[in-house]
């Protein structure tokens, strides 16, 4: 069938600067570039170019550009572009869309519209490179007080706590949906930094098994790569229930991608499509959730914190206060910009919350009730820079996940082609010409290089604060004011407007 | 009717109250009782680091003909304020006696409210299964936030809190406080940045025999605060004191914590000295800020806390506010300024300024012994027991 879609982008080649190398022919995993020997001649079109700016990064003379197809419809406020070739896409195919990365529309993003307080003359900033700034955080359940005997002896035993040298961890991203390099990385940078990766639910490869010490292995709906040794290394184990991109929805890794390695790691036999289903189904309930919990724990001695992933949604408020009353020691919730693999477009586009809103109910709701201690708060989905981190923190938070400003940090481009398999800087794909792209040593350094920068940010932020602990910041939202939000959404946030 | 507290203290509804202060504290820790002539030439000498707009003075050991009762200072804006506190007092308790607070006419002190005191025993009104501190500070409560015209100053026990708006030296002379006698003083002088001050709003901050003398901005005072309010707290005056006197009460009086804890809690060590300490106190350090990290005072503080028998003196973890430490036989001062202390006891056995965070207490159970030895290694030797 003639496609009717037009190409996204347009290729131009500076034909005096290009020198006919060919790096663009073998960087591009989307067949966009070929060389005519018979003519010696560089040839591009550009119908499937993704916009991944691989030949842009890669060729050595900059002679290659990619543009916006500058293609224009007849304006309407309705049907704009992205509407109207979507629909052509299924006019063609018959199927449900497919995308990769968190959703990109324009919901409220709240974090531009939160801004952070700084000490001026009533008490002094701290400068961080002159004084101590703590930013150490510990994950885990925490009791409702401290115990002293008689003789002055610690009467209170703590549940099992994980230590944060920096309240940024890496997001769930399984073994399959990226490649083994890629958490290779993400491994030895959480290592490096004195934080956590998580190996997402596609079980852990045992070249990782070193970096266990900062490893959170996900128990998921398909249970792959569930095993006593799994659950041994972890030093959390997370449920996930839901993931940000897709409430609701469950899990399709294509037999494509399960290479013997891929399948070997999950369990399962190669080629066979891994799938996991919409809900866990030994959970119906909050009850069976407990259940759940507390298998995990009998599981793992009580040794270790069991976290609860859940996509952040209307009632998220209610749901997780029954997730720490069903024995959850942290809980994770994946905001509306949380990022997949793959999802379908109109559910990661259309449903969950903002994550902010989200955090700011749980939080507050827990409080209410008496109970935020006996469960730290994670939160994911979107978090773009330092600043995100601290107001994410400032709103109650106890840490943040970044997964898309990892990638980012690894080469993601965010062509939101993960989807395909087909990842040409070799980040979201298990075809080993392209996962090669990754080079641990390479990828580790940049991962450790955003995660200071970013700890060098928080401390800076911290300082002009006039605090010296991330924990006098922790749920702190008098540090915080509003711009440009309405009363109920200030009060949801719970913050007030900027001069207020 | 709720009363709004919070529009006398902060009209403005700012996030908190902010002020810069002046504080002394002096113990004779054998127990001795002295005149408070000697802590009111001491907190004047410290005059331009309050600006008039509060002062105060908490005593200890100030009525032992009354010893075993509840003494409440209470204030009244007018005559209706004091008919039904009253009431409210001779139904709720047992009021054994009653006095007016006997003041003289100082240049300075402009429209005084009138101050009375009550002593009052708990009697059956109070329900069984609550014990009588708890009963009081519920009364207290009641009166400062449901009941017009009137302000409880101090409620606990052989002690009192006198404090109003003015330099602190006038308020002690308003009070005539050099004709009384206690083991244990502090003063507080006040240089509030936004608020034109209300007698309530002065410090020390008292509850039961509990006082405060802060001279500080808590930074982190957003988190203290919810995390009081998950504890039952009602932070309605949104000053920082407020949240240090309950946060006090919270760990002594509640969760039975030694002071020396508390000093951990409200001032920890670093999360890298705790790991350089044995294992068995590594162990309660850790503890201790992982469960009480939302109630560490950060930002620039230096605190006098007493109730009977012991005064504390501290400072933030980085000692952003000043606090020094002088000892001269069994007496145990603590002052903003040295100067303070020097003008009161030119011959100190020591004078020292402690560590940021680092708690110096007196206490009557351990008694500084006149001698020779250096006064700080005996105050330093009853901290170090933790």
């Amino acid at each position: 069938m003639k496609t009717y879609l037009p190409a996204k982008f347009i290729i131009e080649r500076d034909l005096e600067k290009c020198i006919r190398c060919e790096v663009c022919v073998n960087q591009c995993s989307f067949d966009n570039h070929s060389y005519d020997a018979e003519d010696d001649e560089m040839r591009s079109q550009s119908d499937n170019c993704a916009g991944c700016h691989r030949c842009v990064s890669f060729c050595p003379t900059g002679a290659l550009t990619v543009r916006k197809n500058p293609i224009e419809y007849r304006d309407n406020y309705n049907w704009r572009p992205e509407i109207i070739e979507d629909i052509i896409k299924q006019a063609e195919t018959g199927g449900v869309l497919l995308t990769g990365m968190g959703n990109d529309k324009g919901q409220r993003i709240y974090w531009d519209h939160l801004l952070l307080n700084a000490s001026q003359v009533t008490n002094p900033s701290i400068d961080p490179l002159r004084e101590p700034m703590e930013m150490t955080t510990f994950l885990g359940k925490k009791p409702d007080r401290v115990e002293i005997g008689p003789d002055g002896e610690l009467k209170t035993e703590m549940a099992p706590q994980v230590k944060l040298e920096v309240p940024v961890m890496f997001s769930a991203m399984s073994y399959g949906a990226v490649s083994i390099n890629v958490q290779e990385s993400l491994a030895r940078a959480a290592t490096e930094m004195g934080t956590m990766w998580n190996t997402g639910e596609g079980g852990l490869h045992p070249k990782l098994y070193q970096y266990s010490n900062h490893t959170i292995v996900q128990v998921a709906s398909g249970r792959f790569g569930v095993h006593p040794e799994y659950l041994d290394l972890a030093r959390i184990v997370e449920i996930k229930i839901g993931q940000g991109a897709k409430p609701g929805i469950g899990g399709h890794l294509p037999g494509e991608k399960v290479s013997v390695e891929v399948a070997t790691t999950r369990m399962i036999p190669p080629g066979t499509d891994a799938l996991s289903p919409a809900p866990q189904h030994d959970i119906y309930s909050i009850e069976d959730l407990a259940q759940l919990v507390y298998a995990l724990k009998e599981a793992t001695h009580y040794e270790k914190p069991i976290s609860v992933k859940i996509a952040a949604v209307h009632n998220s408020a209610a749901i997780a206060s029954g997730m720490v009353r069903a024995g959850a020691d942290i809980i994770v919730l994946d905001g509306l910009r949380g990022a997949t693999g793959a999802a379908p477009k109109i559910i990661r586009d259309n449903v969950g919350i903002p994550i902010e809103l989200a955090l700011a109910s749980v939080d507050s709701r827990l409080r209410q009730e008496g109970i935020r201690h006996r469960a730290s708060i994670v939160i994911s989905g979107g978090i773009r820079n330092s600043g995100d981190v601290v107001k994410a923190i400032a709103l109650g938070a106890d840490a943040v996940n970044i997964g898309t400003a990892a990638l980012v940090a690894l080469g993601c481009h965010l062509c939101q082609q993960c989807h395909t398999g087909k990842c040409a800087w070799g980040i979201c794909t298990s075809d080993l010409f392209l996962t090669k792209r990754v080079n641990p040593d390479i990828g580790a350094r940049r991962l450790v290089n955003l995660l200071r920068g970013w700890s060098m940010e928080i401390k800076d932020i911290l300082g002009g604060m006039g605090v010296n602990a991330l924990e006098s910041l922790r749920g702190n939202r008098l540090h915080l004011r509003g711009v440009g939000l309405n009363d109920t959404e200030l009060r949801i946030l719970g913050v007030r407007m900027a001069g207020d | 009717m709720m009363k709004e507290l919070n529009l006398m203290q902060n009209p403005y509804q700012d996030d908190k109250v902010i002020d810069a202060c002046s504080i002394f504290g002096v113990m004779d820790t054998s127990g001795k009782r002295f005149s408070g002539e000697g802590v009111i030439r001491a907190i004047a000498n410290m005059h331009d680091r309050g600006n008039g707009l509060g002062g105060g003075f908490a005593v200890y050991g100030l009525y032992p003909e009354y010893a075993d009762l509840y003494a409440f200072h209470i204030m009244y804006l007018n005559r209706q304020g004091q008919e039904k506190v009253e009431a409210f007092l001779r139904e709720k308790f047992h009021l054994v006696h009653t006095e007016e607070v006997p003041t003289r006419l100082t240049p300075n002190i402009v429209n005084p409210p009138a101050v009375r005191r009550y002593f009052l025993e708990v009697g059956d009104a109070r329900p069984e299964e609550q014990s009588a501190d708890d009963y009081v500070v519920g009364k207290v409560m009641e009166i400062n936030t449901g009941l017009e015209d009137a302000f409880v100053f101090s409620s606990g026990k052989d002690m009192a809190v006198f404090k109003g708006v003015g330099y602190p030296e006038e308020i002690a002379d308003y009070f005539c406080l050099e004709q009384y006698q206690g083991y244990l003083w502090t003063a507080h002088g006040r240089f509030p940045t936004n608020t034109r001050g209300w007698w309530g709003g002065a410090h020390p901050f008292s509850l039961l025999d509990w006082t405060v003398v802060h001279n500080g901005e808590i930074s982190s005072y957003g988190i203290n605060r919810r995390c009081l309010e998950q504890y039952g707290y009602q932070c309605t005056m949104q000053t920082d004191t407020e949240v240090v006197a309950y946060a006090v009460d919270l760990l002594i009086r509640k969760h039975g914590l030694p002071v020396e804890i508390l000093a951990k809690v409200l001032a920890p060590p670093l999360w890298s000295e705790i790991e350089r300490r044995p294992p068995g106190e590594q162990k309660l350090l850790r503890t201790l800020r992982q469960v009480y990290g939302s109630l560490l005072l950060n930002g620039p503080f230096t605190v006098i806390i007493a109730h009977h028998g012991e005064m504390i003196g501290l400072t933030d973890r980085i000692r952003l506010r000043p606090l020094t430490v002088g000892v001269k036989d069994a007496r145990l001062y603590l002052s903003s300024e040295e100067s303070a202390i020097r003008l009161i006891c030119p011959d100190l056995d020591d004078a020292w300024i402690p560590a940021g965070g680092e708690p110096i207490i007196g206490s009557l159970k351990n008694p500084l012994q006149p001698g020779a030895a250096a006064g700080r290694e005996k105050v330093l030797t009853a901290v170090r027991k933790i």
